[in-house]
């Protein structure tokens, strides 16, 4: 059964920016497009790169050779190590997307307490206006 | 018991033997004919086949003079009279594809397609042929598919696996084009135009070293022709790797498959994995099949491939890749030997199927 | 960064012997500067290298990530991958309790440079600089003999001035060189390798000067990719062929980073090829997979990737388990994790051999 832990700030994660969090002992990385959030396991699923050091990028399709369909930048990240391209807002890897996914995790943003020092909990807290929290079920 | 041919196969890899220029020369058009008797062009014999080498003919095949079997009735007689097989593919290798001058290149193809016509398809119902294309430039390779067509004893179009540029390239996509519009698999079979050393590391010392660079020369191909995305343009396009060797193929597409899978975006258009491409659209022939005489090892070998459907029964006639008659390995399950024998070939070959007149 | 994050693997070893057979230092061209002449340290800083490819800088085919290496291997602190060795040893050796690395420096090094002169007196300043800057400062590094290739007979000069000194642990090549690797002109290397009792080392890569497919160039990068392995193939058919191993029959050769997957295949074409052309080739006694048994090792990345895992295993014994040694290509974009990238199915024995016991027995590292 998923818990909820809280993992940031919203003005942690600005959009287009990402961040590497754990929750419940797991490395996860969590992104903002253009103010949606989104998480993945960090362990890319084809040989355990650490997705959170790849580079965002668009997603090229073609359907004529010569032509390049470019869409959907920076929603798509790759893996460090061997380059697998992997959408963010659904886990899927392009090469293989049926069998091969990195591993997705529910996000949403609630309102919370300022941020204080030190590994944020996912307990109880204080909800003040000012500041949201990105909270992540893991 | 060395294993049998197949009784009604289709041979799909059998080569007429063309003795000199003077066979050529009723076909030329009279200024080429002329050119070739005053310029003294007696001989476009390839270094690919050094005439005399035992991989070119077995002893017991050649004629009087020492040179393969040159007529109809000499090549049938193994291929249909021995042999049993039900129809023959001609790949004329005679090295008309390695001129240098378009024009030239264009009037030696039409000759030599005319002579396997007259000579050849005319003289037994039961041979078909494919059709050798100056690469040299694509419309005169479009024109002679065009005009060979007609004839529908013409089953496939043939290239050399090594050429001045890898065969994806989009300049010759008229040329697959055509093919696609006619029912005509492209034929890539083993030799080279000659425009580069036959490796990336230069002109090899040994002809042995000539003829195992073939393997290479194949893999080159498939990786151009997939990430170039002719497969991608021509859907319904087949390509057959004749005289390859065929065990290269798994190793080639698990790493070509590997990287493709973190490099896709260089070629977008290739949506799915190279094994799958190749599965669909490539077929091999069997002789040579490079593998040990071990059936185990065969059997092995065939399993790597991962399908049924890729092989094509063929003796290579006349050059010696087995002693006997076994032109299929031991190996082979009987079932698998009479599907390479009849069905992938008609499933490859559309135009079997037609009426040939 | 995988130093934060990574989890451990189940079933992993941390008790593992590992050999890794291929990590490429950066080198620098100041960490080469004291070794080179003013005449030569002048002449690079004008002409530059010029490798037999169009651009100065860069590559014939552009990379899929900057120099070709993983995006979480910059080290912290500035300068290129695989340059700083203390990062090196946090993020790789330490890492994974790497007990030896074989170093495979790629650049500068000038092998295969247009000016073969240029590659002579970079080769010896590259092999002063691993071992001033590596080897010197981590024993769990061993240099490779860089040879200018181009030039057998100061190869093979470069290669006697370094026997005997057991921080070298294999001459170097790179795979694409001028001719085929077997022929004559390459030989004095040979010899000289197997006086000092070096294998040799040939590494995927380099510009031969030639296309590199035998119908021309490719268009992408990811051709190229696959071309090492054809090129790979090629090199080997050339070594049997010319003769080089009855010459030497101590001669051993390990082909890294060029893929196995091929070699079965490679082996049965030629023995088959070899029982018709014979006559060819008197010089050879043996089938040419004997020859392959014999005189060749291979490293393990790019590992395949098949279908069906017990392909991949199939393949593997019919090189020979002992011929296999693991490599992680530290610090490039395909680079294999030790702890995942063999296949899960080997037996204990086997994973002994191929991670460290192969490699040791090759290049006596006890």
């Amino acid at each position: 059964m998923p818990k909820k832990h809280v993992v940031a700030t919203v003005a942690d994660i600005p959009p287009g920016g990402r961040k590497l969090v754990t929750a419940d002992g797991r490395a996860i990385v969590v992104f903002n497009l253009a103010g949606e959030f989104f998480a993945l396991s960090n362990r890319c699923p084809h040989r355990g790169g650490s997705l959170c050091d790849g580079n965002l990028t668009g997603l090229v399709l073609s359907d004529d050779p010569g032509h390049y369909n470019y869409i959907r930048r920076g929603e798509i990240i790759r893996c460090p190590w061997h380059s697998w391209e992997f959408d963010i807002r659904t886990g899927k890897s392009w090469c293989d997307p049926d069998k091969v996914k990195a591993r997705r995790f529910g996000v949403s943003v609630e309102k919370g307490a300022k941020l204080v020092e030190g590994p944020y909990v996912a307990e109880t807290f204080r909800v003040s206006v000012e500041n949201d929290y990105v909270v992540v079920e893991a | 018991m060395t294993n049998m041919t197949e009784h009604g196969a289709i041979d799909c890899d059998v080569h007429p033997g063309v003795p000199d220029v003077a066979a050529l020369l009723p076909h030329l058009e009279t200024f080429w004919r002329d050119q070739a008797v005053d310029r003294g062009l007696n001989s476009l014999d390839s270094n690919a086949y050094p005439l005399k080498s035992p991989l070119t003919s077995r002893p017991e095949w050649r004629g009087k003079n020492g040179l393969p079997a040159a007529s109809a009735k000499e090549v049938g007689g193994q291929v249909f009279g021995r042999w049993q097989a039900g129809f023959a593919i001609l790949n004329c290798l005679y090295g008309v594809q390695l001129l240098f001058s378009e024009d030239m290149a264009a009037a030696f193809c039409r000759a030599l397609n005319d002579y396997i016509a007259r000579e050849w398809l005319d003289r037994d119902p039961r041979m078909r042929a494919s059709i050798v294309i100056p690469m040299q430039n694509t419309e005169y390779a479009v024109d002679e598919i065009e005009r060979c067509a007609k004839d529908k004893r013409f089953v496939q179009v043939l290239v050399l696996a090594m050429q001045e540029v890898p065969l994806g390239r989009r300049h010759f996509w008229k040329i697959y084009a055509a093919c696609e519009r006619h029912g005509l698999p492209l034929g890539i079979h083993a030799g080279s135009s000659y425009r580069n050393p036959v490796t990336a590391l230069g002109w090899p010392t040994w002809y042995i070293e000539d003829y195992a660079a073939q393997a290479p020369g194949f893999q080159s191909q498939v990786a151009s022709l997939i990430t170039e995305g002719v497969l991608a343009k021509h859907p319904g396009l087949k390509v057959v790797l004749i005289e390859s060797g065929v065990t290269w193929l798994p190793g080639f597409l698990w790493r070509f498959g590997k990287f493709w899978r973190g490099l896709r975006t260089e070629v977008p258009w290739v949506d799915r994995a190279p094994w799958e491409i190749v599965r669909d659209h490539f077929r091999l022939t069997i002789q040579p099949f490079d593998a040990p005489d071990d059936p185990h090892a065969v059997e092995r070998a065939i399993e790597h491939l991962r399908s049924d459907d890729i092989l094509l029964y063929a003796s290579d006639y006349p050059h010696w890749q087995f002693d006997g008659d076994a032109v299929v390995p031991a190996g082979f399950s009987p079932a698998l030997r009479k599907k390479i024998a009849i069905d992938n070939p008609l499933a490859t070959y559309v135009r079997l199927k037609e009426d040939a007149r | 960064m995988n130093i934060e994050v990574r989890a451990r693997d189940h079933g992993q070893n941390t008790r593992l012997d590992i050999v890794d057979c291929d990590f490429h230092p950066k080198l620098t061209i100041e960490q080469m500067r004291p070794f080179l002449s003013n005449q030569w340290w002048n002449y690079i800083q004008t002409y530059g290298n010029r490798s037999r490819h169009g651009y100065s800088k860069g590559y014939a085919y552009p990379k899929m990530t900057p120099q070709a290496a993983r995006r979480d291997a910059w080290p912290p602190g500035g300068g290129l991958p695989a340059s700083d060795l203390d990062f090196v040893k946090q993020q790789h050796l330490d890492f994974y309790g790497i007990s030896a690395a074989i170093m495979n420096p790629l650049s500068p090094t000038g092998q295969g440079d247009m000016n073969v002169e240029l590659s002579v007196a970079m080769a010896t300043a590259a092999n002063e600089a691993q071992l001033a800057n590596w080897t010197g400062r981590d024993p769990r590094l061993k240099s490779s003999v860089v040879v200018p290739y181009e030039d057998g007979v100061a190869s093979a000069a470069e290669v006697r001035k370094r026997a005997g000194n057991k921080d070298f642990a294999q001459v170097f090549m790179l795979s694409r060189t001028g001719e085929a690797a077997g022929r004559k002109r390459y030989w004095p290397i040979y010899e000289a390798a197997v006086e000092a009792g070096l294998p040799v080392g040939i590494h995927a890569f380099g510009y031969s000067g030639w296309p590199m497919t035998s119908s021309g160039y490719p268009s992408f990068y990811i051709e190229e990719m696959t071309e090492h392995a054809t090129s790979a193939q090629v090199m080997v058919t050339s070594m049997i062929m010319e003769g080089i191993f009855e010459r030497l029959p101590e001669l051993k050769v390990v082909l890294i980073e060029c893929g196995f997957g091929w070699l079965p295949a490679l082996g049965w074409r030629l023995d088959k090829q070899w029982k018709r052309l014979k006559d060819e080739v008197p010089h050879l006694k043996m089938a040419p997979s004997e020859y392959i048994k014999k005189h060749f090792w291979v490293t393990t990345q790019p590992m395949e990737e098949t279908e069906n895992p017990d392909h991949l295993i199939e393949v593997m014994n019919w090189i020979g388990m002992d011929r296999i040694m693991f490599s992680s290509d530290y610090p490039h974009w395909d680079f294999d994790d030790p702890f995942v990238s063999l296949p899960p199915t080997l037996t204990d024995e086997q994973r002994r051999k191929i991670y460290s016991g192969n490699a040791r027995a090759l290049y006596r590292l006890d």
